[in-house]
């Protein structure tokens, strides 16, 4: 079957040679953190998290496309999504390694990870959000195999794999919200501290994750001749649209909650960034740049003219997957740490090591992500017959 | 049972991987846990310190200095990565909900020492994920260094900002002579003050209590009817900082 990943075309080879560089750059980069220490990052005493961790909440909203395609197919039974649950599955799959990776090139001491088993604690968040995404990532990677390994052979995917995915879509919820309480369980820092953080996750994800799905479906429908079908696209479409109106509307509601109740220790995160304070703005234009996006999304996905025309669509859902990067990363990430418990301002801007090696996680998990994905088409083109796909 | 070439080759890979995996697994986890410290404590203890604010004589900094040279804390010029156990902040920031306009300036710029707090209820041990951060039965919140990981949960958790990360190696900034009584750090680990438990041991009190001329500090434990933080504490208006957060911290400033 692996024979098949070195057959390709000259777009495919160019994809592949260029994800290769970005890794290398990324190794690189890394190395010289290793050795010489995270203080080639730009995080500080006071902003002690920083892009790694920023992305690491994104990804593991991404990795919420697997559900979102499952949990109608399994669970109501949606047919037309049939076409896409191994490829929902490898994406979460690849998603959830990058933010393995994300959380583990963030340790100061990396070799030690292993302490996190020898001395489990279950007091810690860190220690569930290891267990829950570490199963999520067993769980779609056996289901997704199985299934395309079966459907290769023309059989029928064995009774216990849909036991496998019925576990799966509590452990995908599971994920959000463990990842969810690292940051709203701290008293320390209230710009996180609100019980809207889980939901408000799940809200994104619901609409950051299929957005990317509909868009490598469109790519492959362009570049491989891979037909996800109107109705799959149409429904996914209606899923990112109302999840992102979720969102917004979450974000309204905590707006209101903070500047209503006027609590200095709420407020005060929140100019920082949404105004800038004393002339310290870094991540005002990104947060605008959010809103802007959001809006002009929810309008492009909302009227039937704009959200019909494909080259519109594509347009309205990076602007979706863009706003939520920003949104649950670094707008998430950076505002928990400004003003520092002691008043201090202290702004954050990553280094080029860090974007690197950033980029580089992002080329490992694209790099994966297109072996999982050249495969389970190769293997619908042996078959030929996509639509009996399980 | 049949076993096709396939099959075989995933269980001959299964069974490389679980003869492999054990010894990977013990060199990378190898950790020095120091239980010999947790067998120090005594219940009927619980340590605490007492400050005077507005004694401190200006530009002293007498309890600093002991404190970075009993504890080899290297002196990193770039403020993003400094290691502080313990240092002045201006009074506004370290009680910013005492905060009032009508505040003489040299008040609010009043300098306040702050450092771990020890709090009763920590809430950085709760997030270790590995306990290299826990809380002594005298009190005392411990970091064990060879254990750390250095994920920066406990500095998150933090109402104080009292922990410093290692950003870099920090020996090459620890001024000469070395104190061979208390071990160096090493790059990407969590520290902080720790109330001097390795002189405790030996029956001294605190470095920056014993250096402090001025009255300023006082140190003790808050269990004993007779001790002289006790007295303090009981008698006197004092406050302590985030008071609403739940931590109970146990270094009071008395005012």
């Amino acid at each position: 079957m692996f024979e098949k990943l070195l057959v390709g075309g000259r777009l495919y080879k160019a994809w592949i040679l260029f994800l290769l560089v970005i890794i290398g750059a990324g190794v690189v980069c890394y190395l010289i953190q290793f050795f010489y220490g995270l203080g080639i990052t730009g995080m500080s005493r006071d902003v002690s998290w920083g892009l790694y961790l920023a992305n690491f909440t994104f990804f593991v909203g991404v990795a919420a496309s697997a559900v979102m395609v499952v949990l109608p197919y399994y669970l109501h039974n949606y047919k037309a999504f049939g076409k896409l649950t191994t490829f929902g599955e490898f994406l979460a799959v690849s998603a959830v390694l990058m933010c393995i990776l994300f959380v583990t090139l963030d340790l100061g001491q990396p070799t030690r990870i292993l302490n996190i088993i020898l001395h489990p604690s279950p007091s810690s968040i860190l220690f569930w959000d290891v267990v829950v995404l570490s199963s999520y990532l067993v769980l779609n990677l056996i289901i997704a195999w199985h299934i395309l390994n079966a459907h290769r052979h023309g059989e029928k995917p064995k009774p216990w794999a849909k036991w496998l995915i019925l576990i799966s879509i509590p452990v995908a919820i599971s994920i959000h919200t463990v990842t969810a309480f690292i940051y709203s369980g701290l008293g320390a820092r209230t710009f996180w501290l609100t019980a809207l953080m889980a939901p408000r996750f799940l809200a994104s994800a619901f609409a950051s994750g299929p957005a990317l799905l509909i868009l490598l479906c469109l790519i492959m429908k362009r570049f491989a001749g891979f037909d996800p079908g109107k109705d799959a696209i149409r429904k996914l479409t209606q899923i990112v649209t109302y999840a992102l109106i979720i969102t917004v509307f979450f974000f309204v509601v905590e707006i209101f909650t903070v500047y209503y109740s006027q609590l200095p220790e709420h407020m005060v995160y929140f100019n920082y960034l949404l105004f800038g304070i004393d002339g310290h703005n870094a991540l005002v234009p990104w947060m605008w740049t959010t809103i802007v996006f959001w809006i002009a999304a929810i309008a492009l996905l909302l009227i039937p003219r704009t959200r019909n025309k494909e080259k519109i669509l594509i347009v309205a859902l990076v602007l979706v997957f863009i706003a939520m990067w920003i949104d649950k990363g670094m707008a998430l990430m950076i505002p928990a740490f400004i003003p520092s418990p002691l008043g201090a301002i202290t702004e954050y801007f990553p280094t080029a090591p860090e974007v690197f090696i950033t980029l580089g996680i992002w080329g490992i998990g694209f790099l994966v992500l297109t072996v999982f994905y050249k495969l389970t088409l190769a293997v619908n083109e042996e078959v030929g017959d996509e639509d009996t796909a399980h | 049972m049949k076993v096709n070439r396939r099959g075989f080759l995933k269980i001959t890979g299964l069974v490389v991987a679980g003869i492999a995996i054990p010894p990977v697994f013990k060199s990378f986890a190898r950790t020095e846990a120091s239980t010999s410290l947790t067998t120090q404590s005594q219940s009927g203890t619980n340590l605490a310190m007492v400050i005077r604010l507005g004694i401190c004589p200006d530009g002293c900094t007498d309890c600093i200095d002991a404190c970075n040279k009993v504890h080899n804390i290297p002196d990193i010029d770039n403020t993003n990565h400094e290691i502080k156990w313990i240092w002045t902040e201006h009074y506004e920031n370290v009680f910013p909900e005492q905060q009032s306009k009508y505040i003489d300036h040299s008040l609010v710029e009043l300098p306040a020492l702050v450092l771990c707090n020890h709090c009763d209820n920590p809430p950085c041990t709760q997030v270790c994920p590995v306990k290299a951060t826990w809380k002594r039965e005298d009190g005392i919140v411990m970091m064990d260094y060879h254990r750390c990981i250095g994920c920066r949960f406990c500095m998150a958790a933090c109402p104080y900002g009292s922990r410093s990360f290692n950003w870099g190696d920090p020996r090459p900034f620890v001024k000469e002579p070395v104190d061979p009584n208390y071990p160096t750090r090493t790059k990407g680990v969590v520290e902080k003050c720790n109330f001097c438990e390795e002189r405790l041991r030996d029956g001294l009190i605190p470095a920056c209590v014993e250096a402090c001329s001025y009255g300023a500090l006082f140190f003790g434990n808050l269990e004993d009817k007779d001790s002289e933080v006790r007295k303090l504490v009981s008698t006197n208006y004092t406050i302590r900082r985030h008071s609403n957060q739940g931590t109970h911290p146990k270094v009071y400033y008395l005012i």
